[in-house]
């Protein structure tokens, strides 16, 4: 019978453990930047998914390329139409993990600066990628930042000869999510 | 006896609790997936057309909201001139335009055209839009009211003449979809008012129907079509439906759409209702337009 009832309690442990875990968000920002001498280009979407397992360190992410508002519309038309052509591939996302999340104290508040490694897909095309993030512990809860250059070229995206000039071949992207624990219900 | 037992079960659970950490950092999850369904969202189609002009017919797109888009369009002489006009280019004849979008809806735009020193302003009002996912809508739809005044002389200067003679009205539908990446098509039922016909057997009233199409050849370049169906005995006779092909080709702000066409005037109550040239004849007009927007605000 003690046998049983420790069972029970261990498996209980064990599962809220689990639960507890993992942090996520629908509303992480992103945003990217081109900087040319001739314009800037920029735009932002705040409808990240993305979900952080503290035990693992493994961090997981993913936008809809249609959410991305741009200052110009008509850039915005061509970003999904000829550039990262939407329709056929609707999201940009990142698999990947805090190769040193151990590092991080949530029970403590706090800033910390973590590795961040893994694949980003982009236009249907993905590499592996690696940067730093910081990570921000107050209260018990977790505010992420990050920020990473990628080619355009790397990911398939074709810039004609026209706009050479008005396009960077390297983008930078930011991104800033604050994480509230993951309850299932 | 019992207490090494109970050591045993305790060590075993030990062992447990350790391992399930384990196997799950183990196995590749998906985490995302964790956050359940996502909710659907409307998905609104966009770029049915690269412009929003088809060739000579407004096409469903409108000009965004705080952008003006400035439209220079010419249509040279008929190529079967010869050589001697170098196949119509001494002759041309110019619209300069400008449309604004005033609401993501609603689009206002002028021209003046040198054809019969006409000028023109219209307002477009988009009713639908094509969407898929949460909301489904297969079309989008819109509503153009276009005037035009024609200012050259009156022919019979003689007889009393009025300035409402000089005025025509369009109204006209669009009914386009998007079928895929490539193919667009678009239905627009078209009224034509004339104050003034020269003859007492011509209509007032002309009732027709535009078809238009395009078809993406790359990302930057498509191929438009389009004809327009005058029910019969409403025009006089030599008058022809207007029939066009061309090219879309687009580099960042601008479009260049470059056509051949038997019409010779670039608004609705010209290119639907006066239109004399006969393809088979080689009555062609060479002509482009050219489009360059500026965000305003």
């Amino acid at each position: 019978m003690k046998k049983i009832i420790s069972y029970i309690v261990f498996a209980f442990i064990a599962i809220t453990n689990i639960n507890a875990q993992k942090y996520f968000t629908k509303t992480g920002e992103i945003s990217f930047y081109s900087q040319t001498p001739i314009e800037n280009i920029q735009a932002v979407s705040n409808t990240v998914t993305t979900v952080y397992d503290t035990e693992s360190g493994n961090i997981q992410w993913a936008v809809l390329i249609k959410s991305f508002t741009f200052e110009k519309s008509l850039m915005q038309e061509h970003f999904n139409e000829n550039y990262m052509e939407s329709s056929k591939f609707p999201k940009a996302s990142f698999k990947g993990q805090i190769t040193n999340h151990t590092n991080v104290n949530l029970q403590k508040d706090g800033t910390y600066t973590v590795d961040v490694e893994g694949e980003l897909t982009i236009h249907g095309v993905t590499n592996l990628v690696s940067t730093k993030a910081i990570i921000v512990v107050e209260k018990g809860a977790i505010n992420a930042t990050s920020s990473l250059k990628v080619f355009v070229a790397d990911y398939g995206i074709e810039i004609p000869s026209v706009v050479k000039e008005n396009i960077a071949k390297e983008i930078e992207i930011n991104i800033n999510a604050e994480y509230e624990e993951l309850s299932k219900s | 006896m019992k207490s090494l037992v109970s050591h045993k079960s305790w060590l075993c659970l030990v062992l447990v609790s350790f391992f399930l950490p384990l196997c799950s950092e183990a196995q590749e999850e998906d985490l995302l997936a964790l956050l359940g369904e996502e909710e659907e969202t409307v998905n609104f189609t966009y770029a049915t057309f690269k412009a929003n002009r088809i060739i000579n017919l407004h096409s469903v797109e409108n000009t965004a909201k705080g952008v003006l888009d400035i439209k220079i369009s010419h249509r040279f002489g008929f190529l079967n001139g010869g050589f001697s006009e170098l196949f119509g280019l001494d002759q041309a004849s110019i619209r300069i335009g400008a449309d604004y979008g005033i609401s993501p809806k609603l689009m206002v735009g002028f021209g003046r055209s040198s054809f019969e020193k006409t000028y023109d302003g219209f307002l477009k009002y988009k009713i639908l839009r094509q969407s898929s996912g949460a909301k489904t809508m297969p079309v989008t739809a819109s509503f153009l009211a276009s005037t035009a005044i024609k200012t050259i002389p009156f022919q019979d200067p003689d007889r009393e003449n009025f300035f409402s003679s000089r005025m025509y009205y369009v109204f006209q539908g669009l009914i386009g979809r998007k079928f895929n990446e490539s193919l667009s098509l678009q239905l627009s039922p078209t009224l034509v008012h004339r104050n003034l016909v020269r003859t007492s057997t011509e209509s007032n009233d002309v009732y027709s129907l535009g078809l238009g199409g395009r078809i993406k050849l790359n990302k930057r370049t498509s191929f438009n079509i389009e004809y327009i169906y005058v029910q019969p005995d409403q025009l006089a006779p030599g008058y022809r439906n207007s029939f066009s092909v061309g090219f879309d080709i687009e580099t960042g702000g601008h479009v260049f759409q470059l056509h051949f066409t038997n019409s010779t005037s670039m608004i609705e109550k010209g290119f639907i209702t006066e239109t004399i040239g006969n393809w088979l004849d080689g009555d062609i007009h060479f002509g482009f337009n050219v489009s360059r927007v500026f965000t305003v605000n």
